[in-house]
Parts: C-alpha cells; structure tokens; sequence
C-alpha cells in the first residue's frame, strides 16, 4: 500500500481536503473521497473521454490523472454545471435535442463542450466535430450531440446574459 | 383499448422529451459503480494470460495475507458447491426445430473458476476480495498458477478440420451446432438457372463495448436475510432466476434491481460467471461486495460477437429474378457455446430477408475456438446474413450487368404478398411469416433520396478526374418482439399518481418516456402523473428483459392492456362511489368526473382511500393490475441503407458523402427517441463498417484490449445521417407497433462494401470482408492492380 498525502482541491467552488494514497487517479478521488459520481470511468485508458473534467478551466481526463497532482488546482465536474438558476445553456440544449442516450459519456462531453465554448462561443460545425473528437459515444452517433452543442451557442448568442451567469461562476480560464 | 372518447391528442406518435434525462445530465445518475453501501467490498479477478493450457496449483496462500484481503477464492473452493453456468433459457431448442430441423447442439457449461484447463484468455481463475480494488488487484501479482501450455486453435473453419487441436480436452471435436434447413430444390434450381454467381463473406469479430462495462453488487440484508443484488443486466428476471439456483435460494429471497445502465447492446443481456459469483461471496461473507469490469476485462473477457463466414451461392433467371441461394456458414462461438442456437439461426432465418427466394438451402456449423465466447450483440446475427446476402445480389447485378437497385426491386416482397410466408421456420419454430411492409416503397424512397441517376452520371464524370465514387444499398428485415412474454403491473398510488412496473429496463432506450407514454393514453391521465420503475425483480413476478428488439412491442403491450383494465376499474369503484352509471364517467385532469358536470370531480387519491372503506365492495384493491403479453407472431420491421462514397485508390481511405437510412417499424411511439435509435444503430454499424476488429494472433492472444487497437467511431467517422420513413402498423398487437433497436447496426457493412467496391470497379476489387481500413482496401487495390481485369 503506497503512502497517503492530504490534498485540497477547489471543487466545483468547494475547497475539499482528503488524504489519499498516491496512486489514487483523479476521478477516484472524486468518485469515492467527494462522492461526485457524476464522472464516470469508460476506458481508464484516457481514450474515451467519459471522465472529462476541467482542472485550472482546462478539459482534462481525470483518469490519467493522480489525485495528487490536482493538489491546489480548481477543478469542475458535471456537478458544477447546473447552478442555483437551472442547467446550463449547454445542458438544456442537449436535453432538447435528445443529445444523448443512456447517459454514461454524457458529462465527458459536457465538460469538454463547456470547454470549447468558454475559448470559443461561436463554433463552427467543423470545431465542435474537432473539439469533440476525442470522446466516444456509443449510443448517439453523435450527429444530436453536435446539433445540441451548436444549439448551445446559438442561444449563447441569443441570451449573452444567461451563458454568462452559466459559466463565468464556475469556470475560470 | 376502450372505445375511443372525444379527448386531449394522445401521447403516441409524439416527440415527448425524455423524462429521464435531468438526473443524467446533473451527473446524478445511478449507475452500477456508483452505489455506496457502508462496509462495501470490491473484487478483481485472476484471467488467464494463455489461450489453452492445463492448470496446476492456483496457489492463493500469499494473497490471501496480503492487507486488505478478506477472502480469495479458486475453483477449488467452489467445488460442491455450485454448478457451472448455463444460460438455460438461450440453450432451449423450440419444438419444431428439434423436430423438424433436428439440430446438433451441444452445450459446454461455463466453469465459474476454471478448474484444470483454461481455454481462453481472459477466462476467470481466481477472485480476490478486498477492501478496496486497489487492493484486491494487488493481491493478484501473487497468485501462483502453473501453465502448460497446450495447442490452442484461433480460426474456426481450422478449428473444424480432422486432426484439429481439441479446444476443450474433453471434447469429441470442435462442433458446438450443426444444422441444415431450407425450402425448395435448390439443386434443381441451380440446373435450370441463368446466372450463377458465388463467393465467401465473412463478417469480422466485434466488441459491443458499451460505454460502462459489466457490473453487479450484491448485498444480503441482515434484517431481511434476503439478497439483493443490483446489476446492470439487459434481463433481471433471468439473473435473479440464475442466482437463484445457482445459490440454492428460493427465487422470492432473491432481488434483482437493474439500475442505471451505460448501454448493453446485447453484452449485458446474456448470463456470465461473474454475475453468479459476487452473489456467492456476498453470501459467504454477510458484507455487501462489488466488481466493477474494467475495460481491458471487457474488451477481453467480455463477450465477443459476430465472427461469421458464408459461402454463399445464388442463382437467377436472366431477368435478374432471384431462383435460389445456398449459403453454408460457419459461426466461431469462442470457448463455449453459450448461447446456442441463438445467434446462428437469427441468422439463418433473417438471410433472405426482403426477396422472394423459392428455394433456399442453408447449412450452419458452430465452431468452438480458443477465444472468448461470443453471443447476441445489436443484430445478433443479421448483419453477418445480410452481409452475404446484399453483398451476393451486388455480385449477381454485376454479373447480368444490372443496376444494384434494379435487382432488388425485381426482388423484393410486394405489401400485397403480406402476411408472406418464406417456407421456412422462424426461431420460434413455427412458419416464418412477415407481418407488414413495404419493400418497394423503402427502395423508391432511397434511390429517390440519393438521386441514384445523379450519383451515376457523376461517378462517371468523376472517374474522368481520376476520383472514384461508389454507391450502394443493403435491405434487410429485423424479426422483433420475441416472446415468450413481458409483463406489466399498473397502479394507482394512494397520492393518486400511477405507478408502472416491468419486467424490461432501459440502457438509454427511453423507456421512462416511451412507456409513459402509451400508459397515459390507455388511463386518459398526464405523463406527469405517471411513473415508470422497470426491471426490480420484487415488483412484478416475471419479466423477460429488454433484448431482442423486443421491450417496446411486448412491454408496451402489457403496459396498455394492463392500463385499460386499471381506467375500467377507476371507473366501476367512482361509480359505485359516486352512485352514477360507469359509462358516464371520464377521467380528466387526474380525476373522475361525471361527463358534462365539472362539479362533480373526484380525485383519484379520494378513491384510493375510499376504497379500505367502501361497504358492499369485494374488499379488493382494484385499482392496480399485472397483464402478461405474449407475442402470436414477430412484428418484423424492416431497413434500406443507401450510400455514396469515395475512395481514395492512393490511400485506401473511404469518405462517406451521403447516408440515407429508410426505416419501416410500425407505428412510433416517439419518433425522437426511435430516429434516435435508428442513427446510433447505424453508427455502431459503420464503425463495424470501417473500424472495429477485435483481433487474435495465431497464439490466442488478444492483439487489440485497448480503444487505441480496438477502435470505435467517432465524430469523425459518423456523417450526418438522412432518415425516412415508413410506417407500416403490425397487426401482431394491438398498438400496431414493431421493434426498432436493432435494425441500424444490420445494413452499413453490407452498405458500405457494396459502395466501396462500386468505387473501386475499375480496379477488379472485390469485397469479402469488413472492416474497410485503408491498410486493408490499399492490399485489395494492390492486388487487384496486379490482376488488371
């Protein structure tokens, strides 16, 4: 059994401490020491992107990734997305344009959308496909969830104020 | 249902958004990994590293004083005291196929540890339980197992040949099934025909990689004594029956919840070891305990499907009208057959699919092999039939130099020949029949859709510049509903909202929505007063599960006959209630109400608790009823898949410019959540199509166990995909309903290849297998350049 170290992240705008054993990955910190079982393990390869997290605003893959190493940094899960005033922008749209299936890479690609549209609010459908090409779907072929991020930023353009209050909250970059 | 009455418009037929999906997208769900129970304890599990090998001295002493370790198991410790596996309900043979057919079918139970000899990689030998699974995988560097090392075989037509290494060492030969069935003189046929052609397609090994692997906790209650056991199954039902027995438990003392489950497409529909041995430690240890399948275990050790070589022959009239087929195929089953006729005959009886074949004769062979078993993955059979049949008939166009679209249209079934009978038995064993469809009209649609004299002028335009576009079709049909029955119980609650149960969860099919749906038109009241719990053993006696294409046709159906039978007896208790005549009451706006007299409303939470109390009643609560559906027939849907590529001859690459999808399925319940289905069915397909190949080296050793070598589609390789429709209601069941979850992934292999070796034409390159990587369509270009036709 490896040593335990005490890190403290900034979760979803929580300060939480744990002590954990170095070889403990990011999401497992965050699965079993945070109880945000939102993230969700596909590969633990950091193929498929289920378990897309921001960590300091960045899309990272909380399973190639110690826990330790997320000492200090601030990091967003699918729990972070929704605030006091309802789902996100994104959130709604993937809701309405039946962006998803049996709901398991769901916050992978939530997370790594909400990335693209902090650094790029107006995507073409070409940098969505970009952006999303590194997280795997099964269930969708993935046409609704490129209409449900597009949607996003349409009504981002439509309701500055409402993305705003989305993401500035929660995601600094 | 009850006579139709003058209403609000009803829900089916309607893209009601999912009511699932709030919990989903706050990262709220509750999928298998994510349950915590206090005291829990994780398992991980000891595989073989080698395809075939005895096994000596699985030596758990040092692991088991490792920290953390609570208790390990080998097969040893097994003995006595459970049986192997069997999936009994898939191993059934129907009575008129043993009868009329006379199968050979034979069945290798699965050790649960293995014991002796293991036969693949990845086959489970040990169990670690541990604290954490951290720890539990710790403990498995220090398990001690001797191998020697035996002679595996990988390919299945190897595997059937005299002097074949034996898979299992106490096997006669590598014969899992053998059948033969047909209709007609195919010999005859064959004499008097025009054209000929015949060829070998095989369809490659698949891994229906859900997105969440395999999973199960199982927890006996101290209180209660009873064990429960949360699974992410396809089938609860069927595990709780398996547990059951395997334990030597009354069924009633065991329950079995299907939870939130990360896709299953077959994978998760089938029975395996794991699934009865978390259960039996549980049991032995009073603590709650959990595996959670990792990926590398999924793409290794879970099951494997498709694998299929056809030698197919057909023959025609000189106007393309097709006289016979004969198609001998053989099927690599893995190290056991698991699930035995299944797979093999779906593909037996969905081989002619569409066309009018009057003599047909079919031989198919089960092969084991040293690789892990395969079963029931999206399809199930079909696409590896479909993928000889549509890739013959392109060989039989070519051949009478014919456009593709043209034979098919000669060929095809006409409504008016509907019901149609093939002359050959379904999986059931009874007379194949179609139900409904339209064939010709899905193929008008299509080669409407993709211009067909469009894409013929500018393929040829386009060889002029040296660019090689290529079109293709593939037709298939999907026998869905298959029984022998799903269940439902409707109630009101005492609040006054209804509750549905049944026996067929969802893994993202929508069934919360969908369900809902048909329930809250048979009982006149909201969706938002209507819930949905699906697949918990303890609150409906018998379920089945959702595979097969089969929930929405027969959970549905028993949701409505149920319903109807609840809103009837709303109706007789209001009235005696109420002391007016049943007929001249309606419910409205969750309440009973005297027709034309708004005043006179009373709430269904007013009659629940009227109910304890009313005198002169039988005393019964009458407002909640379990309905079965048995299916009479199949609903058989039925698909058309049209594409345009090109090919790059230089680098083998295939860009699909256009994909049109024509989909016939009765009448749709929700036709967001169907067109849904339909595109990501496809999209599994064409990953089939272009990517995916789980692979072995001649050793037995998985060569692709990661999603780097195992490769799936992506954003990238999934073009927008064109959908239509045709609606031809089923007379099999009262909603006039069919299945749909299946039919997507049959026809891009087939499409596709037929594409691809259309753009490929002018290089003599033919298609006799998926998928079409550039590597593999650059050797194809090569060789084909090399014998210039």
């Amino acid at each position: 059994m490896s040593e335990q170290i005490d890190i403290t992240v900034t979760v979803n705008g929580e300060a939480r401490s744990a002590s954990v054993e170095a070889r403990r990955t990011l999401a497992d910190v965050l699965r079993d020491e945070f109880g945000l079982t939102g993230t969700h393990l596909g590969c633990e390869h950091g193929v498929c992107g289920a378990c897309t997290v921001l960590v300091d605003g960045a899309p990272a893959r909380s399973c190639l990734m110690l826990g330790v190493q997320a000492d200090g940094a601030d990091v967003t899960t699918v729990e972070g997305l929704a605030t006091d005033h309802g789902m996100s922008t994104l959130q709604e749209a993937m809701w309405e344009r039946h962006g998803f299936q049996c709901g398991f890479c769901t916050p992978g690609f939530l997370m790594q959308a909400t990335a693209l549209l902090q650094e790029n609010p107006h995507p073409t459908e070409f940098e969505v496909r970009e952006a999303l090409s590194g997280n795997i779907c099964r269930c969708t072929g993935y046409q609704s969830i490129v209409d449900g991020v597009l949607q996003a930023a349409r009504s981002t353009t439509d309701h500055p104020q409402e993305a705003d209050q989305v993401s500035a909250s929660q995601v600094e970059l | 249902m009850t006579p139709e009455e003058e209403g609000p418009a009803p829900f089916i037929g309607r893209s009601i958004p999912r009511v699932e999906d709030d919990r989903l997208l706050r990262g709220q769900g509750r999928f298998i990994d994510d349950l915590q129970i206090e005291g829990m304890l994780e398992v991980a599990f000891l595989r073989s590293p080698v395809a075939h090998a005895r096994i000596h001295e699985v030596d758990l002493t040092a692991a088991a004083g490792l920290p953390g370790v609570v208790a390990v198991y080998n097969a040893a410790a097994l003995v006595g005291r459970v049986e192997p596996l069997l999936n009994s309900e898939e191993l059934r043979i129907p009575e008129g196929i043993r009868s009329t057919i006379d199968p050979v079918v034979r069945i290798q139970p699965m050790p649960l540890l293995a014991s002796g000899e293991v036969n693949y990689v990845g086959q489970a030998i040990a169990m670690v339980v541990a604290e954490s699974r951290y720890l539990a995988e710790d403990a498995l560097e220090v398990i001690d197992v001797r191998y020697d090392e035996l002679p595996a075989v990988i390919d299945p037509e190897a595997a059937l040949e005299e002097g074949s290494p034996r898979v299992l060492l106490e096997a006669e030969d590598n014969i899992g099934i053998h059948l033969e069935h047909g209709t007609g003189d195919v010999d005859q046929a064959l004499r008097s025909a025009a054209v000929i052609v015949e060829d070998t397609f095989a369809s490659q090994r698949y891994v229906p990689s859900p997105m969440e692997c395999r999973g199960i906790v199982a927890h006996r209650d101290p209180f209660s004594g009873r064990l429960t056991v949360w699974s992410n199954t396809q089938t609860p039902h069927r595990v709780r029956g398996h547990i059951a027995s395997c334990l030597g438990l009354p069924a009633d003392d065991v329950h079995v919840v299907a939870v939130d489950v990360g896709g299953g497409f077959g994978q998760k529909g089938i029975l395996v070891v794991e699934e009865l041995l978390i259960p039996l430690v549980a049991q032995d240890l009073g603590r709650p305990v959990r595996w959670t399948e990792d990926r590398q275990e999924n793409l290794t050790a879970g099951s494997h499907a498709r694998e299929q070589i056809h030698h197919i022959t057909a023959a025609a009239d000189e106007s393309g009208r097709l006289l016979a087929v004969r198609d001998r195929f053989v099927v690599n089953l893995g190290a056991r057959n698991m699930v035995g006729l299944v797979v093999p005959y779906n593909s037996l009886c969905h081989l002619i699919g569409p066309y009018r074949v009057p003599n047909v004769q079919i031989e198919a062979t089960g092969a084991l092999t040293n690789t892990m078993f395969t079963s029931p993955y999206r399809g199930a059979g079909r696409p590896e039939a479909t993928f000889a049949m549509e890739r013959i008939m392109d060989r039989l166009a070519a051949k009478l130099e014919m456009e593709p679209a043209e034979l098919r249209a000669r060929n095809v079934v006409t409504p008016q020949e509907m019901p149609y009978q093939t002359g050959l038995l379904d999986r059931r064993g009874l007379t194949q029949q179609y139900d409904s469809g339209d064939y010709p009209e899905m193929l008008d649609r299509a080669v409407k859709m993709i211009d067909l004299p469009r894409v013929r002028t500018e393929q040829q335009k386009a060889r002029v510049d040296g660019r090689y576009v290529g079109v293709g079709f593939a037709m298939y049909l999907e026998a869905t509903a298959l029984g022998p029955f799903e269940g439902a119980k409707v109630s009101v609650l005492p609040s006054g909202r209804i509750r549905i149960h049944t026996g067929a969860p969802s893994q993202g099919q929508g069934h919360r929505t969908t369900f809902v749906q048909i329930a809250a038109d048979a009982l006149g009241v909201e969706m938002g007063e209507i819930e949905l719990v699906a697949g918990d053993t303890a609150t409906i006696p018998f379920g089945v599960g959702t595979i097969a294409s089969r929930a929405l046709v027969t959970a549905e159906n028993a949701i409505h006959q149920a319903a109807v039978l609840v809103r009837q007896r709303i109706l007789d208790s209001a009235a005696e209630l109420m002391e007016v005549d049943p007929a001249d009451l309606e419910i409205a706006d969750n309440q009973v109400v005297v027709k034309g007299s708004p005043g006179s409303a009373m709430s269904l939470a007013e009659l629940m608790r009227a109910i304890p109390m009313t005198q002169g009643g039988s005393g019964r609560d009458g407002l909640s009823e379990v309905s079965y559906f048995q299916p009479p027939n199949y609903a058989t849907s039925s698909g058309l898949h049209a594409v345009v590529v090109e090919v790059q001859p230089a680098t083998g690459r295939v860009e699909i410019l256009d994909y049109v999808v024509v989909h016939e399925a009765g009448r749709i319940v929700n036709p967001q959540i169907a067109d849904a289905q339909i595109v990501g069915g496809t999209a599994q397909g064409i990953g089939g199509a272009l990517l995916e190949h789980m692979q072995y080296d001649e050793a037995g050793q998985p060569v692709t166990s990661t999603f780097m070598d195992y490769r799936l589609p992506t954003v990238d390789t999934v073009p927008d995909i064109r959908l239509a429709e045709v609606v031809c209601p089923s007379p099999t069941n009262a909603l006039g309903v069919k299945g749909l979850g299946e039919g997507g992934a049959v026809g891009p292999p087939a499409a596709l290849a037929n594409a691809v070796e259309d753009a490929l034409s002018p290089f003599g390159v033919v298609i006799h297998s998926c998928p079409l990587t550039p590597d593999r369509l650059w050797a194809l270009l090569r060789a084909g350049r090399a014998t210039e036709r």
